[in-house]
């Protein structure tokens, strides 16, 4: 009994593995011999190795885990392949040119706002559909590209509902925004600014640091002496890591809030207990916790397959993934057919309901906050009504 | 315009500043006996800072420590760290260098095999531990121990400052006044004499390795007590920085590299503070153009060993 359920999952394993290999070998001859009728690549483009590659790794986990989920009796066409950007803007055009190259049908990502700023136009010249699961910077949408879009609201609405968050439920009075220069830290930081300032709540320090560096003391001692209540921070999870650490070691109380960027576990691995408290917004949903019966699934689905929870953009990689495969189930085979179709699209994710603009912008104004509980991340839900554990 | 916030950059920069010191010993020291940047002494120090890493998780360090037991803590991470990087130091001395200087090749190709040996040893590190940065266990509460003119100064600050300043008083000392520390001095005068008269150059290059992967070591285990973060790149920006002290004070110069370290430290943390932080390296090499356009070999002059013997 034992040995035959062993021979006949041996079997299956030699099925699947010769059905992959003649997918490929399919896919390849495809994309190879006549160009225009649409590749056979889903790509996705984003850091898998790199200082902040856990973004990028959970983007691509959620859409590995909808295509493993895939039920298609065409699947064996398609393949879903990975181009590691490793979050670097220069690593990105060249891995777009790859991408292009390579004849995919539609892009996942690219993941950050820096990469898609090199990586987008190349993609759009090629007219090839790209859906970003967490790129956020504002200009991204005023570049009138016909063939972008993102699942998640942009830092406009980032920005002033972190301010809104800061001011109407911690009660800031006095706020020290910080950010780390990149595209995206800066269109983060500048939006929060302005809406402080528009609240009438004092901003000091207004400063920026070096995400590579590692001795933030200057900021440390400009935040110390200005004493505000709470600390904006605009930038990802390793700079933030290293400021709040440094920040609580010089004994600077206060609430450490930040945004998506920061929105990763490894900030509590990496600055230990000064990271308990910190307060991270998103306009990803962690979707964990959900009362929605399909969050769940998704919830249990994930768990078992990486032996970990769904962490930020994880439902936002897995929704993008069932919107192209939905796509393609419908018929839509080209990249032109796929783009016609996300444009009339209206979809119940895991996430959030997702229906796109005409400049590739989702539909609605969303923004959700998480708090690093003893080391763990804890998904408070919509800003608006979030309510923090331990009040930072 | 920011202020200065004179007393706590003061404190930050010397701080800094006296790790700068510690790891530019290693590149003065160096280049004092073989005339040779070694570039892999970055990676010297990151040996250091991931042993230290490994002492902390490997005792599981989960609370912190106090007393008798916060001591002993981190006399084990200084020795431990101090051990991994002077034994990376011969290492790289004797797989990258010695067979080079054997066949007799050019300075520039023990530079090439340098800058070789720097990458070899981040990607080792890279592969084995992961390329995202890692955070030490909190092991002791920093209180503050005083004041001065209004900034608080920390033991982690006080800690790592005067630690980084017993070890280089230690090592002057060392070289200076005991015999094996002549024959680096007598190396660094003039290698043929120094053969003739009875001193074994392998043996005084090994050991100039040795002392400065030390050195980076104690300087590895103070920066993980004041930052408690360690990367397999870690290295690299301190490394620029520190050779940029060696340099500063006069590379091959012990007691430049002192000076050059507190000096940079304390210039990249008030510049830091008046113009912003995104101005701290422009303000650094500015400092150290300005200095080798008047003095091109350093505060305090390259060859204070051939003065000094």
């Amino acid at each position: 009994m034992t040995r035959s359920r062993v021979m006949r999952s041996m079997g299956v394993i030699g099925l699947v593995a010769a059905m992959s290999v003649l997918g490929v070998a399919c896919g390849n001859s495809k994309s190879g011999g006549n160009g225009g009728s649409g590749g056979s690549t889903i790509a996705f483009m984003g850091a898998g190795t790199g200082p902040d590659a856990q973004l990028g790794i959970n983007i691509s986990n959620g859409a590995q885990l909808a295509f493993n989920q895939w039920t298609s009796k065409d699947k064996k066409k398609y393949t879903f392949t990975k181009y590691d950007t490793q979050g670097d803007p220069t690593q990105a055009s060249s891995q777009a040119k790859k991408v292009v190259q390579d004849k995919a049908l539609v892009v996942i990502g690219p993941a950050f706002s820096g990469e898609s700023k090199t990586a987008d136009p190349i993609l759009e010249k090629a007219k090839i559909p790209s859906i970003s699961a967490s790129a956020t910077a504002v200009s991204l949408a005023h570049q009138g590209f016909k063939y972008w879009h993102r699942i998640l609201s942009n830092d406009d609405v980032q920005g002033p509902g972190d301010a809104d968050f800061m001011v109407k439920t911690l009660g800031a009075k006095k706020v020290a925004v910080i950010d780390d220069q990149s595209e995206y830290g800066k269109g983060l930081g500048d939006a929060v600014r302005g809406q402080l300032k528009k609240d009438n709540v004092t901003v000091s320090p207004s400063g920026t640091l070096d995400p590579k560096g590692t001795d933030y003391s200057t900021t440390v001692n400009q935040i110390k002496a200005a004493n505000p209540d709470t600390i904006f921070f605009a930038g990802y999870y390793s700079a933030a890591a290293k400021l709040v650490k440094q920040l609580r070691k010089a004994g600077v109380k206060g609430h450490f809030v930040s945004g998506d960027g920061s929105q990763d576990e490894k900030l509590a691995t990496q600055a230990g207990t000064a990271a308990n408290g910190a307060l991270l917004s998103c306009t990803c949903s962690l979707a964990v916790g959900s009362s929605d019966p399909a969050a769940q699934k998704f919830e249990a689905a994930y768990k078992a397959a990486y032996h970990t929870e769904p962490s930020t953009y994880s439902a936002e990689g897995f929704d993008t993934m069932n919107i192209i495969l939905q796509a393609i189930d419908k018929g839509n085979t080209t990249s032109a057919k796929i783009n016609e179709y996300l444009k009339t699209l209206d979809y119940k994710g895991v996430s959030k309901p997702i229906k796109f603009t005409d400049t590739g912008e989702l539909a609605g104004n969303l923004l959700f906050f998480t708090e690093i509980v003893n080391g763990k991340l804890k998904f408070l839900g919509d800003a608006k009504s979030s309510k923090p554990v331990n009040g930072g | 315009m920011h202020s200065l916030n004179f007393w706590p950059s003061t404190v930050d920069g010397l701080t800094l500043g006296a790790i700068y010191a510690l790891i530019a010993l290693g590149y003065t020291l160096v280049y004092g006996v073989l005339r040779l940047i070694n570039f892999a002494h970055s990676e010297v120090f990151m040996v250091g800072t991931f042993a230290m890493l490994f002492t902390l998780n490997g005792l599981g360090i989960n609370k912190q420590e106090t007393g008798i037991a916060l001591v002993g803590l981190l006399l084990l991470s200084l020795v431990v760290s101090a051990a991994a990087s002077g034994a990376t130091a011969v290492i790289v001395e004797f797989v990258a260098y010695r067979p080079l200087r054997k066949h007799g090749s050019s300075k520039l190709a023990a530079l090439i095999s340098a800058i070789g040996a720097s990458f070899f040893l981040q990607e080792v590190f890279a592969l084995r531990y992961g390329r995202d940065q890692r955070g030490f266990p909190d092991m002791m509460s920093d209180p503050t121990l005083f004041t001065i003119g209004g900034s608080e100064v920390n033991l982690s600050k006080v800690l790592v400052f005067f630690g980084a300043i017993i070890m280089m008083v230690l090592l002057d000392l060392f070289v200076n006044g005991s015999r094996l520390g002549r024959g680096i001095r007598a190396t660094a005068q003039d290698p043929e004499t120094a053969v003739l008269m009875g001193v074994n150059i392998d043996r005084v290059i090994m050991l100039t390795f040795l002392v400065g992967g030390l050195m980076a070591g104690a300087g590895a285990m103070l920066f993980g007590i004041r930052f408690g973060i360690t990367q397999y790149n870690v290295g690299f920006l301190l490394g620029i920085k520190a050779f940029t002290a060696a340099v500063l004070g006069g590379i091959g110069n012990i007691r430049g590299a002192l000076l050059g370290g507190l000096l940079l430290g304390l210039v990249e943390s008030y510049g830091a503070s008046v113009l912003g932080s995104e101005w701290k390296d422009v303000v650094s090499f500015v400092l150290l153009i300005l200095v080798l356009m008047f003095r091109p070999t350093g505060l305090l002059g390259e060859r204070l060993m051939r003065a000094r013997a």
